[in-house]
């Protein structure tokens, strides 16, 4: 029951292979990103007909290559879906823990936009305040934050409320420690599997929710670059250069279901009580 | 009985005035309301008009009683581009996101809800692993991205369908299969896990010993039980849809409110952004009270419980 199987190995080692790609793959890319080969607009893939091995995955209507386009994407796609977890985990947890450490009016309220988030997609809301804000990278990444922190502060919230009622929560209340100690120190790691879990969930929401924006042309604006805008450029060009949208697509989709699969092996080895109900 | 229907009545209306209040902190903070709804270059008179209308030289709380009224009466001021009323402009849209909608689920619930009743049969074997691998491509599978992958092989490749616009038959069949592919997915993964708990129920057994035929202990006995849950993830993909709509319409150039969102999103059209969120939001807010309803009726336990 616990053997990793194939699949979880290849989703993981997936994973593994686009982070390290991000962090290091500029070092094997011959071009910039900037670089601009006017002379070789468009280029097919080096395995086509018309590709050249300058270019192996072809070039982009302005001739910058494709390799260093979809690695800049990388970066910055899975650097906005780690910001946006982290701050979505870490506040929407303080939030659960106030709830449950407070009770009464505090918690009620709380709860109450915590059931106002999840009774709207978060994509209305997001494109609500891109249009009356104006569009910003600061902006964008609490946007990535306030995703998915309603199903944190549910989880910790009735996490807490179920381990306070235990004997080692009063024993330590009763040995004088204060309710920061006993929420971080004593809590939290009990807690700590399922919100794991939970991150391997929210983590590809999140992707999927700044490639689709920035395919709208409503996330990452150019000179910055993610997977989801040079998605949106290749667009005008699917009938010329469909390497420009394949590409991308392509990435995204690995990333998304590595993750979907490896937070399932997760889930089924942290948390057996999940795994019963959904499976 | 009639409490059930109460709370859920009043749960209904503490969330749509959030909605409303969220809409209203959001106007008032972006800036000078004046200018978000009516533009900079609009006339002196038609400002002075539009603060005595809004109530703008009163109190932030007289101004935020008569919004809500503004909002309840569907008078979501004039757009930017063309400057028509907004809710006129919504209401020309509406009926092709219902239609594209409607078509995507029925297609989820044809193919998503069957496919989770087989595999539920037949548990652990190769059917029930084919359908589970569908429908985990169908979680991965950016609905973007699918639409480009389609657009390329039947338009670009094969060119047996329209890659965008509106009109017959054939232009709604893409974009309601990518909108689909998500709620299908869904469906038959939890169809599957509903099945198979009802599966193991006593009663299933007892009904097989007085020799209830196969097909009619699924069907009849199993189904009804396992409806519940089935009737929850409807309800709750609805945002999914909606959500979907919103990406698919710009992709496939779909006349509906979803692209028209976006264009008015990209354009700053603040009024009509206003307008499309507060009605998509009270769509989705009297979609889920009508499920929470059914599931009242589907489920006598929930009725007349302690819940």
């Amino acid at each position: 029951m616990s053997r990793p199987n194939v699949i979880t190995l290849l989703a993981g080692g997936i994973l593994v292979a686009a982070v390290a790609t991000a962090i290091v793959g500029n070092v094997f890319t011959p071009h910039l990103v900037t670089d601009q080969a006017l002379l070789s607009r468009l280029k097919p893939p080096a395995f086509l007909e018309g590709g050249i091995a300058e270019f192996p995955l072809g070039t982009d209507r302005i001739g910058r290559d494709m390799v260093a386009r979809l690695v800049a994407g990388l970066q910055m796609s899975l650097s906005v879906a780690l910001a946006g977890t982290l701050i979505g985990a870490i506040f929407g947890t303080f939030v659960g823990f106030l709830a449950a450490h407070f009770r009464g009016l505090t918690e009620e309220i709380l709860m109450m936009f915590v059931d106002f988030q999840a009774s709207l997609p978060f994509i209305l809301i997001a494109l609500t305040l891109l249009a009356f804000f104006g569009n910003s990278m600061v902006l964008f990444i609490i946007l990535m934050g306030m995703f998915g922190w309603e199903t944190y502060a549910r989880l910790a919230r009735g996490v807490v409320l179920s381990a306070r009622s235990q004997p080692y929560a009063r024993a330590v209340e009763a040995l004088g420690a204060g309710p920061g100690r006993l929420y971080l120190r004593h809590i939290l790691p009990n807690v700590a599997s399922a919100l794991i879990v939970q991150v391997t969930l929210t983590f590809p929401q999140i992707i999927l929710l700044e490639t689709s924006l920035s395919f709208l042309g409503l996330g990452i604006q150019p000179p910055n670059t993610s997977l989801g805008q040079i998605l949106g450029d290749g667009r005008d060009y699917l009938s010329t250069a469909w390497w420009i949208s394949v590409w991308p697509g392509a990435l995204i989709f690995l990333i998304t279901l590595s993750m979907s699969l490896l937070g399932d092996a997760l889930r089924d080895r942290l948390d057996p009580m999940l795994k019963t109900r959904t499976t | 009985m009639t409490r059930f229907w109460l709370i859920k009545l009043v749960r209904t209306i503490i969330t749509l005035w959030f909605v409303v209040t969220f809409a209203f902190i959001v106007l008032r903070t972006s800036g000078d309301p004046v200018v978000a709804l009516l533009g900079a270059d609009a006339m002196p008179d038609e400002i002075e008009h539009f603060r005595e209308l809004w109530g703008l030289d009163r109190s932030l709380f007289a101004q935020y009683i008569s919004y809500i009224g503004q909002m309840a009466t569907g008078q979501f001021g004039n757009s930017l581009r063309d400057s028509r009323p907004v809710l006129e402009i919504i209401l020309e849209r509406l009926p092709a996101t219902a239609q594209l909608g409607l078509a995507a689920f029925i297609i989820a619930a044809v193919i998503g809800i069957p496919a989770g009743i087989v595999a539920a049969l037949r548990r652990g074997r190769l059917t029930d692993r084919i359908v589970m691998v569908f429908a985990v491509f169908g979680f991965a599978l950016p609905n973007f991205f699918l639409g480009i992958l389609l657009i390329l092989l039947f338009s670009l490749y094969l060119q047996i369908l329209p890659s965008s616009g509106t009109g017959t038959f054939l232009h709604l069949l893409m974009p309601s299969i990518t909108l689909a592919t998500f709620t299908a997915g869904t469906l038959a993964r939890f169809t599957r896990s509903a099945m198979l708990e009802v599966l193991e129920k006593p009663y299933m057994r007892a009904a097989a010993a007085r020799g209830v035929p196969f097909w009619q202990r699924v069907l009849f006995h199993a189904l009804p039980n396992a409806a519940i849950p089935i009737v929850t993830v409807i309800g709750l993909n609805l945002g999914q849809l909606v959500a979907g709509a919103i990406v698919i319409e710009s992709v496939f150039a779909w006349p509906g409110i979803g692209r028209l969102l976006v264009v008015a999103v990209s354009q700053r059209d603040l009024a009509v952004v206003q307008g499309l969120v507060l009605v998509i939001a009270v769509t989705m807010v009297l979609a889920n009270l009508i499920v929470d309803l059914l599931y009242g009726l589907l489920d006598p336990r929930i009725r007349e419980g302690a819940k």
